[in-house]
């Protein structure tokens, strides 16, 4: 990170420690062993807990580190330089406490938070098998008996799914009313009634979790609503106008960093008609265009991260950033690819598990085709049109 | 227990190069680094804190000021407080006056931070590789002291270390005070939190000047003339290679092959 960033000392530590730790613990060998077998490094996990990295954004007051989304963005940036499912276990509790750290009252932020800073995972339960982009469309429901709500459906792709304790779930509590139907809660994986259902097989950030997550008439105290009720899909919206700058923009410029360093690394090795790769203009431009997106997609994102830690929130900007970096990593990881040539194909080599990984970026936190929604109905609203 | 690990900030030396002309260490561009074996003394003092919780670690290190950023990192993996002892009038010191000022400033130290029962040295700095500071801090102190330790385990007014030696290793008991210098143990010193980061951050560095212990200190013992080290020449020795491995069933067949090598070849 360049100092034009203008990034405090604690700042600078944060990512530099990061950094050392994510390299050491968790080498390619390792990674290449978990994609393969699909399966969370829980070991690293556990030392990432413990060193404060899942309890970036929590408040000081309750043990965090009461940091914000610019250095939640460089943590994530490198871990996901290492590992973008690992990185995405991660952020996952950030996403999970947000509601929480949003419109949670003292008591939930204190009480969700203990989990998290005492190591605990947190996942955050929004998407049903039909409700992935159109969130209101979910049919998990929420039914006040006495001074308890009863919880059933079932939620699909859930990252941390099978490893969390605590759940931040959403559910229809007025049903028929539109956007207005659904409410927020957060039930702890102890309460009866829950069970994992099946491990996603996925394409790539084969390192974290993503299961379905089954509610058959789980009781929860009344406390245990966050927000207000009916408030669920607004509550949805704001946490994702605050996630998607570091979750899934610092992640993919993570990604696209390490394709670049590894690039270099490569094209200055490999010789071809006696010379390596490098000389040819041909891969320096390559390499000179994958700089340039990252570049701009740091900036972009860090602009919206530091935006969102003074206060300002512009949801059009939250997704164009998470829309540019996902889609430049994409471009970035290809031609990373493509300078690795047939190696880059081959599982022998970082560029092809980063491939699979990247493509995340364009799909979870609402795929780019809804940011683009978000964009323009800002644009629209702002011109008066709407 | 009262504990204080001394710290040197060195040149980071999996990066150092040596200029072929002078044969002098290349430091310019090279990041400095908290000496390893330091921080594996540290460990095992933090090691023994987190069995004693009311355990304070305290931190010195002698050098320029930037050797703060030293202290900053072992602040955030266990120290509580730490000191910096820093002047032109310290300067051009080799070990014999290093570990004179440093047993000088322990002495200071002791003053407001209470008598410390072990005094925790790496082995060696990497950038000298004498292995005679810690030792000789011990001989200024008066005090008994154990060398390359690895384990060492607080036991009534005792430590337990576990030392090693060239063919293993051996279990030492010392009395405290004493001083205990640290090799490579077999596990790594322990990451930083966010939280102990962040804090050491905040935490400021007294600085120990050539004026707070002109008191106790003979100036004719410092800096370069109180240095009696002179070097006359540094070089990068030959690289050997080869060398031949004998090792047959048994020893006697060994010796004989060795003794008809050495015949062979008119050594013996």
């Amino acid at each position: 990170m360049k100092e034009e960033y203008g990034l405090t000392q604690d700042q600078i530590d944060i990512q530099m420690m990061t950094r050392d730790f994510i390299r050491k613990e968790l080498p390619w060998e390792r990674i290449k062993e978990c994609d393969e077998k699909s399966e969370t490094p829980m070991d690293v996990v556990k030392k990432a807990a413990e060193m404060g990295l899942t309890s970036i954004t929590l408040p000081e007051s309750i043990g965090g580190a009461g940091m914000g989304e610019v250095t939640n963005s460089l943590v994530l940036e490198e871990l996901a330089y290492q590992d973008v499912g690992f990185a995405t276990v991660i952020g996952a509790c950030g996403l999970a406490y947000m509601p929480i750290k949003i419109v949670g009252t003292e008591a939930q932020k204190e009480y969700y938070g203990k989990f998290i800073v005492d190591g605990s995972l947190a996942a955050f339960a929004l998407t049903e098998a039909d409700a992935g982009s159109d969130v209101s469309a979910g049919r998990t429901t929420a039914v006040l008996d006495g001074d308890e709500w009863v919880i059933n459906g079932t939620k699909a792709f859930i990252t941390n799914g099978g490893l969390a304790d605590i759940y931040t779930v959403f559910a229809v509590t007025d049903p028929g009313n539109g956007t207005h139907s659904m409410s927020c809660f957060y039930v702890e994986r102890s309460c009866p009634g829950i069970s994992i259902g099946s491990h996603e097989n996925k394409l790539g950030i084969r390192l974290s979790n993503t299961t379905e997550v089954i509610f058959e008439n789980v009781r929860v105290p009344k406390d245990h609503m966050v927000g207000k009720q009916g408030d669920g899909f607004k509550i949805a919206m704001m946490t994702f106008d605050r996630t998607r700058p570091a979750g899934v923009g610092a992640a993919c410029c993570g990604a696209m960093r390490s394709c670049i360093d590894k690039c270099i690394e490569y094209s200055s090795q490999r010789i071809t008609f006696g010379q390596p790769i490098l000389q040819n203009q041909a891969i320096q431009f390559k390499i000179a265009d994958m700089e340039i997106k990252y570049e701009a997609a740091r900036a972009l994102t860090y602009k919206v991260a530091g935006m969102i830690d003074d206060g300002v929130i512009d949801s059009a900007l939250a997704s164009a950033a998470k829309a540019f970096s996902s889609e430049a990593a994409l471009e970035v990881v290809n031609e990373a690819v493509q300078i690795h040539g047939g190696y880059g194909y081959s599982k022998e080599y970082p560029v092809e598990i980063i491939m699979r990984n990247t493509k995340i970026g364009t799909l979870f936190e609402g795929t780019n085709e809804v940011q683009r929604m978000v964009i323009t109905k800002n644009l629209l609203k702002a011109s008066g049109i709407i | 227990m009262n504990i204080l690990v001394c710290v040197k900030q060195v040149p980071d030396t999996t990066e150092i190069k040596i200029d072929p002309v002078n044969k002098t260490l290349i430091r310019d561009g090279v990041p400095s680094i908290v000496n390893p074996f330091d921080a594996y003394a540290l460990e095992l003092a933090a090691r023994i804190k987190d069995k004693d919780p009311s355990t304070k670690i305290t931190l010195v290190s002698m050098g320029p000021p930037q050797a703060q950023n030293a202290l900053k990192e072992c602040l955030a993996v266990g120290g509580d407080d730490a000191f910096l002892v820093s002047g032109r009038e310290f300067g051009g010191s080799d070990t014999l006056a290093t570990s004179y000022i440093l047993s000088t400033a322990v002495k200071k130290l002791e003053e407001t931070q209470g008598k410390f029962d072990i005094i925790f040295c790496g082995k060696q700095a990497i950038d000298g590789d004498t292995a005679q500071v810690g030792p000789e801090m011990a001989e200024h102190l008066d005090l008994p002291q154990v060398t390359y330790a690895v384990e060492a385990d607080v036991d009534g007014d005792m430590v337990k270390v576990k030392k090693e030696v060239e063919d293993g290793f051996e279990l030492v008991g010392v009395k405290m005070p004493c001083l205990i210098t640290v090799t490579k143990p077999n596990f790594d010193p322990r990451y930083p939190t966010i939280k102990s980061k962040m804090a050491a951050n905040r935490k400021e560095i007294s600085t120990i000047a050539f004026a707070d212990l002109e008191a106790i200190i003979d100036s004719t013992r410092i800096g370069l003339k109180g240095s009696p080290t002179k070097v006359k020449k540094t070089f990068t020795p030959e690289v050997k290679t080869g060398g031949v491995r004998i090792h047959e069933d048994t020893n006697a067949d060994s010796a004989k092959k060795l003794f008809a090598a050495l015949t062979a070849d008119k050594i013996i």
